[in-house]
């Protein structure tokens, strides 16, 4: 059963970013982003991290989507045409990528320790415990962060607003 | 039944090459900024295996933060992102290539 969540949750995921890297309309592209992001949730639940696969959903594949689309139709962006640029990148990354890849999946593969496996419900980390440690240990932190919400709100304003 | 957590790093690797190879060949910029959003979200996957593979609360403490961080990055992003595409008419990176605005 969890093999078969994890199986299924990650072929979307890779299709979802292959899917991404092979089209050339935007809104394509997004809206596979957004496959990803909803699986990687689902991925967050088997790792028994609840709250940040609902923050996942709410942020990312809510939030943060939906200004890229916001943006993508607000600029009316169309596809984008074939350079001399990329065929250049696809001759030299692909396969760099594809290498990188393969190292770092070998590397992960030939040296699992003995406990170093997951099972379903076996380390849950509930939101009172992340709450606890994120306004108890880190408040400072987690303050900062909101005047840095803050700032770029301002400075999104003053970037993306009517110039005078 | 159990999986490896070397499953898990390994799919993050994989979705983490994959958005390095979008930034690389997309050539709108708006492609390239999602490519970033993959990344970042590659990221986070590790910092959550890991912290189910040592029982620690920090890596999902990390992932929150960097949720924060892309959020703000995000609007700033594409903030300039139209700031941009007002005055040059064109979202090519290519054909983005003078410093001054």
């Amino acid at each position: 059963m969890y093999l078969a969540l994890f199986i299924v949750f990650g072929l979307l995921c890779i299709g979802g970013a292959l899917n991404l890297l092979f089209r050339r309309h935007p809104i394509d592209c997004a809206l596979s982003l957004i496959v990803v992001m909803t699986s990687l949730a689902v991925l967050y639940l088997l790792l028994g991290a609840e709250f940040l696969a609902a923050a996942q959903v709410i942020v990312y594949s809510g939030a943060i989507m939906v200004l890229f689309t916001f943006v993508i139709m607000l600029l009316n962006a169309g596809s984008e045409e074939r350079t001399h640029g990329s065929a250049a990148a696809y001759a030299a990354g692909m396969p760099g990528i594809a290498a990188i890849a393969g190292l770092l999946a070998f590397l992960f593969l030939s040296q699992n320790g003995p406990a170093a496996k997951a099972r379903l419900g076996d380390y849950e980390v509930s939101t009172g415990a992340l709450s606890r440690v994120l306004f108890r240990d880190l408040l400072l932190p987690f303050e900062v962060t909101s005047v840095l919400i803050l700032v770029a709100i301002v400075g999104a304003i003053a970037l993306a607003g009517k110039e005078h | 039944m159990t999986i490896p957590i070397a499953y898990y790093l390994t799919l993050s690797a994989i979705l983490f090459c994959i958005g390095v190879g979008a930034f690389l060949i997309k050539r709108n910029i708006i492609s390239v900024f999602m490519a970033i959003e993959l990344m970042l979200n590659a990221v986070n996957l590790t910092f959550v295996a890991f912290a189910h593979m040592w029982r620690q609360i920090g890596g999902q403490i990390f992932v929150f933060f960097v949720m924060v961080v892309a959020a703000a990055e995000a609007a700033v992003g594409l903030a300039i992102i139209l700031a941009i595409f007002r005055t040059r008419n064109t979202l090519d990176v290519d054909r983005i290539d003078l410093m001054k605005l």
